[in-house]
């Protein structure tokens, strides 16, 4: 969550050699963003003080190292988190009125006190425990289809096609994913049919967006309700009857990784996990450096900032972005096969209810960059988990507000409360060659 | 978004004017220029041909190919995933016959279903019977033509109002909570107050993304999906917590009933379901028609979609423009809030009160062309695939989502009208013109 005024550090920018003025003077964002989260932190806790202790268990049964249970008393746990965080934000004021931007680290540092005490206050007096495994590990399953759907968003746009569809590409594919794993019994043909439909549904958008220019947000609404409507028709009409043989897909067991996996905490979260989940490191890496660091990025970027340009030194805008979007298609393909060959082992109604429109949030929290859209994946897929794991230690905090967060967290985004998120400069826009 | 493509809007009115002048240039050059000796017969058939060409390339005969195709795909659908189709298509060569019964029966079902769910019903008892169906197509068609307005008239300011789940949900919660919680007023003041209470819950949430549209530059859509989300579970909140939304003594989260003096009265008798709410559509549907085409608001409004920053140098306060313009359209979404929660689902709402609606209304908004009339015979159209699905599924086992994909085929095929005409093989309007009047039309557009 950066929220420092940051230097443009757009990718290809000279930074060296070159005399750099600084115009623009450090905002009060940061500063003022880490008061306001330490003193409404500080209100809870005086409102709201917790009795007993809290119980974190940082491994799992089955780890072969095994840590004990921590028991810590809750609320001086949690006002010496409050303590740090303060001191945090008086760095950064003190900082700000050097005229100086508050570090990255220093702000990471504030939201993981935060949430130490936020867990140890919320999980106060409870029998349950807070399992620190299993709130990592769901965060990473949760965050896959975001993450998957999020890059299928920033390469699109970054070509300059808005791309609403992720969630009808997900929903697409997850449901095809369904049918060919049931019929063929393997979890791989249904990655394969995942992806396959998630890049027709791309296809079509593509159509209707490039070759047709219709305007990009109506197509991407709307392939959202056709594929809504054409997957749970096909559902009751077809899977329903015929559960046993189209709707029992298999899924993919998880495929431990030796010697890394046994790392303390994060082991078992990172490297005992789906092939699904391996793919995605290796995706976000992929993506991340096809649009930097090859010619083929370059272009791409070319044509979602200024086609016309790119478009006078030869680069075909209408292949590249067809290119794009069914790469994205693709990406979103795999987000959706998470659905029904990791998570669960059938298609349901609407089963992705909504995640592609927080992967659309995650791509605009992350500026279209793959990275921080797969941080922000994370960050989304974490918050949600988080409610799950509160129920069970019995939290105070209603679960509507938990699920409410990456919605809030991206409308301050998209408002510049939270750094500034620019989209690409001919997002949206139709070329008209001439 | 002015800078985007105008293309989806297929707008009946400039493409008419164009067209009747061309007309009228041809006449004048026919009187005055041709010879007096010419075949007059030669004369009709030209014109005959004419006035077809004219129709064909009229917009609203791409919106009745577009609907004809969705159709057509919702047929073959329908076919496909029928049990006698396919078990008759199994021995096709050994009695085709039975292949083609067989799907006049599915196919033939399923439209006479959609149709007797509709529009008129004959197998019923009595003429008030028989002709019930059609005041179902009106009460459904009442949101859909209150929120297609909203989406309309935001369309019109160049803004893409994608929130309408999000507006309808909190205009719902607010016209419930004034219809349950406020007691003792009399009958029609408690039904206003909680119809303004909607209106203004819609206008609220709306117009937060027109202030931070106007404020940050913030990218409504974006802006409008988020709201939706935050709606939902705001509102998934206020119904499960007692004391704010939920029924008293009861654990799901639902609301209260509507009370009867907080509802909207029947407009037809007991007998139908239809109640004012349709009045109240009507009215907003004239009321737009007003704003947008009589007034200076509303011309302001347009001008703002047209081109923003022509319209500053005019002097048109353009942010605050976009924020009148959000509070206006949330406001109409608002209105269909408030008619599911006192007239369509009186028996106590829960959170999926928007039943869709939001989404349906950006269809209803693009068919009708975001021109009230349009909306106004759009809502109708899309009530009555609404109402006729529900008949359709009840006695064909047809599920009722195939309205959504024959709806939002529509949506697809109108918004490209190139590859209607490719399709139906319809001439393009714009072939047809002189160089200069297509370079004028050209110019129109951009």
């Amino acid at each position: 969550m950066s929220a420092a005024v940051e230097a443009p550090d757009m990718p290809g920018t000279p930074s060296d050699g070159v005399e750099k003025r600084q115009v623009t003077q450090v905002g009060w964002k940061a500063a003022g963003g880490l008061i306001v989260i330490a003193a409404l932190f500080a209100l809870l806790l005086v409102a709201a003080p917790r009795d007993g202790a809290t119980k974190f268990a940082l491994s799992r049964g089955s780890d072969a190292l095994q840590i004990p249970l921590l028991e810590i008393p809750a609320m001086p746990l949690a006002w010496s988190c409050l303590v740090l965080m303060a001191l945090i934000a008086a760095i950064s004021v003190a900082r700000t009125l050097a005229n100086r931007t508050t570090s990255i680290w220093a702000i990471a540092a504030f939201g993981a006190l935060f949430l130490v005490g936020f867990l140890a206050w919320a999980g106060a007096g409870s029998s349950g425990t807070l399992s620190i495994v299993s709130l990592l590990s769901g965060s990473l399953l949760g965050a896959v289809p975001l993450i998957y759907g999020s890059l299928s968003g920033v390469i699109g746009e970054r070509s300059g096609v808005i791309n609403i569809a992720i969630e009808g590409q997900m929903l697409a594919a997850a449901f095809t994913a369904a049918i060919a794993g049931s019929v063929t019994g393997s979890p791989f043909a249904g990655l394969f049919a995942a992806v396959l439909a998630g890049m027709l549904v791309a296809l079509v958008l593509a159509l209707f967006t490039v070759t047709h220019r219709v305007n990009q947000i109506i197509v991407g609404v709307v392939l959202n309700v056709l594929v809504l409507g054409l997957t749970s028709f096909f559902y009751t009409q077809v899977l329903v009857p015929n559960a046993a043989t189209l709707n029992t897909a298999p899924r993919f067991g998880s495929w431990t990784i030796p010697l890394l996996s046994d790392i303390p905490v994060i082991g078992p979260v990172l490297f005992d996990q789906a092939p699904l989940i391996y793919l995605m490191y290796l995706v976000v890496a992929g993506v991340s450096f096809a649009l930097y660091r090859t010619r083929w990025g370059l272009r791409l970027r070319a044509v979602g900032e200024h086609p016309k340009a790119a478009d006078t030194v030869g680069v075909n805008v209408e292949r590249t972005r067809y290119l794009a979007l069914l790469i994205g298609g693709a990406c979103a393909g795999l987000g959706g096969a998470f659905y029904t060959t990791v998570a669960i082992d059938k298609f349901g109604l609407n089963m992705t209810a909504g995640a592609g429109f927080i992967a659309l949030a995650a791509m605009i929290f992350g500026k279209w960059d793959p990275v921080r859209a797969a941080l922000a994946g994370l960050l989304f897929g974490f918050a949600s988990n988080l409610q799950n794991v509160l129920s069970v230690v019995g939290s105070p905090v209603p679960s509507q507000f938990m699920l409410m967060v990456p919605y809030v967290v991206t409308l301050f985004a998209v408002a510049g409360l939270v750094g500034r998120s620019r989209p690409p400069a001919a997002n949206g826009q139709p070329y008209v060659k001439g | 978004m002015s800078h985007q493509s105008q293309e989806p809007t297929p707008e009946p009115g400039p493409e008419k004017e164009p067209g009747l002048s061309e007309e009228l240039e041809q006449e004048v050059a026919r009187e005055s220029g041709a010879p007096a000796g010419l075949d007059a017969g030669e004369d009709t058939a030209d014109r005959l041909a004419h006035a077809l060409q004219q129709t064909m390339s009229h917009p609203w005969t791409v919106a009745a190919g577009a609907i004809l195709l969705a159709v057509l795909v919702g047929s073959v659908m329908i076919a496909f995933t029928d049990e006698r189709v396919t078990s008759a298509a199994g021995y096709f060569f050994a009695r085709p016959g039975d292949l083609f019964t067989a799907l006049g029966d599915s196919i033939g079902g399923a439209y006479s279903a959609l149709f007797r769910g509709a529009v008129f019903n004959p197998r019923a008892d009595g003429f008030a019977a028989q002709i019930r169906p059609l005041t179902e197509t009106f009460n459904y068609a009442t949101p859909l033509i209150a929120a297609g307005l909203g989406v309309a008239l935001a369309f019109r300011a160049g803004l893409l109002n994608i929130g309408g789940q999000g507006q309808m949900l909190i205009a719902a919660s607010a016209a419930g909570w004034v219809g349950f919680g406020v007691t003792g007023l009399p009958f029609g003041v408690h039904t206003l107050l909680a119809v303004a209470a909607g209106i203004a819950g819609g206008a609220v949430w709306a117009g937060i993304a027109g202030l931070l549209k106007a404020r940050t530059g913030a990218h409504e859509v974006i802006v409008t999906i988020m709201l939706n989300w935050i709606a939902f579970y705001l509102v998934a909140y206020l119904l499960a917590t007692p004391g704010l939304l939920q029924a008293p003594g009861s654990s799901n989260p639902k609301a209260p009933p509507t009370p009867a003096s907080a509802q909207l009265p029947g407009l037809l008798g007991e007998r139908y379901n239809l109640h004012w709410g349709f009045v109240l559509a009507l009215a907003a549907v004239v009321f737009v028609w007003w704003l947008l085409n009589r007034s200076s608001q509303g011309f302001a409004f347009r001008a703002v979609g047209e081109n923003p920053r022509a319209a500053r140098v005019a002097g048109i306060d353009v942010p605050w423009t976009t924020v009148k313009v959000m509070l206006v359209a949330g406001g109409l979404v608002g209105i269909a809030g408030a008619s599911q929660v006192l007239g369509q689902v009186t028996t106590g709402f829960g959170g999926d009160i928007d039943a869709g609606i939001g989404f349906d209304a950006i269809t209803v908004a693009l068919l009708g062309g975001s021109n009230p009339w349009g909306v106004l015979a759009a809502g109708i159209l899309f009530g009555a695939f609404k109402a006729g699905g529900t008949a359709m599924q009840a006695s064909e086992g047809v599920p009722n989502d195939i309205v959504l994909v024959v709806q939002s085929l529509i949506v697809l095929f109108i918004a490209a009208p190139p590859l209607v005409r490719a399709i139906f093989r319809l001439p393009d309007p714009d072939r047809r013109r002189t160089p200069r009047e297509a370079r004028k039309a050209r110019k129109e557009a951009a």
